[in-house]
């Protein structure tokens, strides 16, 4: 899910971002829809770019400190300047997506063309019972359709018992359950992964030396995942995380079931975003009402914040290398437990924006970003992975599926700036990566390969 | 060897390509974003083509060399025809964003969404084109191709079988003839690039003529690749397309011998607006 929070939901405020910062997007939204009568026609990187800049709705940050001090309160030129400001941070904010997307794609990729270890067949997950070893098509076919239903089912059970347990407040529970997760995702998956690769290139490595790496790896991963770290060094662990994870996915769902399981994820997290009842929008509503930060972790963050302090413009204390993410503190919603991994990484889907805060005199210098949940990019990571692995070998399929996870992000994000709501980020980018990779695997791939065999060109 | 080869090929064949995205596109999102679309695009012209010869073979039943050739025409009308969809799409997007800018211009002009797609296209089918011939000559094993096509096969018993001259080319025999793959999938690159400023520009002054020139040339370089196991008669004239092609972008985009001096000399012109500067602004409306 990406998200962007909705300025109209937290207007109870007087002074709210919405007149103290730039950022806020919902008074012009009039002014919006009429600037847009005139390119309406066109879904174009026009309305994209301008719309995924400007949906940052006030948020709840914790202390909720906004700049109350001064602000210019012109309206028409606050909305001209949001207009502008948005134009230009949105193109961005799609890039600010593209690349990390596309990283973790690269790392999963990379790891099924070189280590065999993940494309062998060692037994399923307990969530997966059904084998697929059945000589006839009908047969798999209905193992792979029972699969998918006891695994959406324990997705679901796993999202509405998370939802419950943030409804009464048993947030020590859920942290507990989080924490656990990221401990096995650093830790075991990390060194299992390591080992494999050494195996690999057959590269010798002494325990020892094992030790201190995964123990590095691991400790500085949760302390930046759960407490405080730079930015980019916790954008990057969350990529790993979410590749080690997909990797687990590829490697233990059987082939049918996993295109099915990707295609029945993306209607569940269309019904769960979107439906009035459905449990991801009303942990994301629960968390608005409250205002408070969901839960740390495992929503990757593109924003930079800036630190700020209010009364004083402390250029010493701020500036471009203080990037201090506060994970603990944003509202970040993060269901993944590792004991379950399987059945959470769904739910690591629904971002919640968090607006970095700033002070007026930073106005120019703020950078907002836009949220995307982890299951999202192990998701997209699973359909370019075993599109990889299992394409016969063909690398047309695995650049078609990529090409077509980024055009369905792109879409997403616009949509995300024209509704300025939390959103599904799956179903369309899954829908997309599934007819290309179906597609490209059985008429592209053939009519390709005859061309490139008589060397002609198109 | 194979790695040599591997990255040699790849250096020939994405060289151009790589120096352009790098430092033209890469810095713009918007150029980014347009890069992909464009991919986009090409892939669904490709989806279509593939589709119409699948049918076609499965309803004559057999695959000969005929149907191969309508095949790969239709590919290339179905990428010309893509190209103007793309065309469209960019031009409403355009449109929207002057309407949203504060002064009224977009932050993108369509001549540099016009040369990007061009380059998106161009490098999506050359990817298309190379990338498995490529993997295929990193070594056995090294990349993890499962399940080779039979045609490579083929395709590389061939090349050993063909002469001396073809394996001397490229220093060994054993995988499919990359260099002259290499330097086709340069040239359609640069040829992509080049129509993509070409088309763009006719269809934005309904020009005709630069249209059908467009769609005959891809239509020739295509054809001229039927030629190819003999290189020189297939390399060398698509490389003079190339250059012609190239020669009419360039004035297509309005470029001219005496831009190229003056950008050669480093001269600067002197703007010829007075700036005014005045210590009470007010804000600029829009």
């Amino acid at each position: 899910m990406i998200t962007f929070m909705n300025n109209s939901d937290s207007e109870e405020e007087p002074c709210n971002e919405r007149t103290s910062l730039m950022s806020a997007e919902s008074p012009p939204v009039p002014s919006y829809q009429d600037g847009l009568q005139a390119s309406e026609a066109g879904e174009a990187q026009a309305h994209r770019k301008r719309r995924a800049g400007s949906s940052r709705g006030p948020n709840n940050t914790a202390g909720g400190e906004t700049s109350g001090s001064g602000v210019p309160v012109r309206e028409r030129a606050l909305e001209n300047e949001e207009e502008e400001l948005t134009l230009k941070y949105g193109a961005k904010h799609v890039i600010m997506l593209f690349v990390p997307v596309t990283l973790c794609m690269i790392v999963v990729v990379a790891t099924i063309k070189s280590v065999r270890f993940y494309t062998e067949k060692n037994g399923q997950l307990i969530y997966t019972p059904f084998s697929e070893d059945t000589p006839s098509v009908g047969q798999r076919l209905l193992n792979s359709v029972l699969n998918t239903i006891i695994m959406i089912s324990v997705i679901i059970v796993m999202t509405v018992f998370l939802v419950l347990l943030y409804k009464y407040r048993c947030y020590k529970f859920i942290h507990g359950w989080l924490i656990l997760s990221s401990l096995m995702l650093l830790f075991l998956f990390t060194y299992i992964y390591l080992g494999e690769v050494l195996k690999t290139y057959n590269v010798a490595m002494d325990y020892p030396t094992l030790f201190i790496v995964i123990w590095n790896f691991g400790a500085v991963g949760m302390i930046c995942i759960h407490w405080k770290g730079p930015l980019q060094l916790q954008q990057a662990y969350l990529i790993m995380i979410s590749a080690l994870m997909a990797l687990v996915f590829i490697k233990y769902l059987p082939e049918w079931s996993a295109w099915v399981i990707l295609g029945a994820i993306s209607i569940y997290d269309l019904m769960a975003v979107l439906c009035p009842k459905g449990p991801l929008r009303m942990l994301v509503e629960t968390a608005q009402e409250r205002n408070e930060p969901i839960f740390p972790a495992l929503i990757y963050s593109s924003a930079m914040m800036w630190t700020v302090g209010m009364a004083k413009p402390d250029t010493a204390a701020r500036g471009p290398s203080q990037q201090t993410w506060d994970a603990a503190e944003d509202g970040r919603e993060h269901l993944k437990s590792p004991s379950h991994a399987e059945s959470q990484m769904s739910e690591a889907r629904s971002p919640v924006p968090t607006r970095p805060v700033t002070s007026l005199e930073e106005l120019e210098e703020e950078e907002r970003g836009v949220k995307l949940g982890l299951g999202d990019f192990i998701f997209y990571s699973v359909l370019v992975g075993k599109a990889a692995a299992t394409a016969s070998g063909d690398w047309n399929t695995t650049l078609a599926c990529f090409v077509a996870i980024l055009i369905g992000l792109c879409l997403t994000l616009l949509l995300l700036a024209v509704f300025k709501k939390a959103l599904p980020a799956l179903p369309i980018s899954i829908t997309f990566g599934l007819i290309f990779y179906f597609s490209t695997d059985n008429l592209v791939r053939p009519f390709m390969d005859t061309l490139a065999s008589h060397q002609l060109y198109i | 060897m194979g790695a040599a080869v591997f990255f040699g090929c790849a250096a020939i064949a994405f060289g151009p390509a790589a120096a352009l995205v790098l430092l033209t596109v890469a810095a713009e999102p918007l150029r980014v974003i347009v890069l992909v679309a464009g991919a986009f695009f090409w892939l669904l012209s490709l989806l279509a083509a593939s589709l119409l010869w699948f049918v076609s073979v499965q309803l004559s039943g057999r695959e000969d060399a005929a149907l191969l050739l309508l095949g790969a025409a239709a590919a290339v009308l179905l990428q010309e025809l893509c190209r103007f969809a793309c065309f469209k799409l960019l031009k409403k997007a355009d449109e929207g964003l002057a309407t949203l800018s504060e002064d009224g211009r977009s932050p993108i002009s369509l001549r540099q969404m016009a040369y990007v797609s061009g380059l998106s296209f161009g490098i999506i089918s050359g990817v298309f084109s190379i990338v498995n011939i490529l993997a295929d000559s990193a070594g056995p094993g090294t990349v993890g191709i499962h399940g080779d096509s039979p045609y490579y096969f083929i395709t590389s018993g061939e090349a050993r079988g063909r002469g001396r001259e073809e394996e001397e080319e490229e220093g060994s025999g054993s995988e499919a003839p990359c260099l002259p793959t290499a330097f086709l999938t340069m040239a359609l690159v640069l040829l992509h690039t080049f129509w993509g400023v070409i088309f763009f520009d006719a269809c934005e002054r309904r020009r005709a003529g630069g249209l059908g020139l467009v769609v005959g040339s891809h239509l020739l370089a295509s054809g001229l690749t039927f030629l190819n196991p003999w290189y020189e008669a297939s390399l060398g004239p698509i490389f003079i397309l190339t250059l012609c092609t190239g020669l009419w972008a360039f004035g297509t985009a309005g470029g001219s011998f005496r831009n190229v001096l003056k950008c050669l000399s480093c001269k600067q012109e002197p703007e010829g607006r007075v700036v005014l500067y005045s210590a009470l602004q007010v804000p600029p409306e829009e």
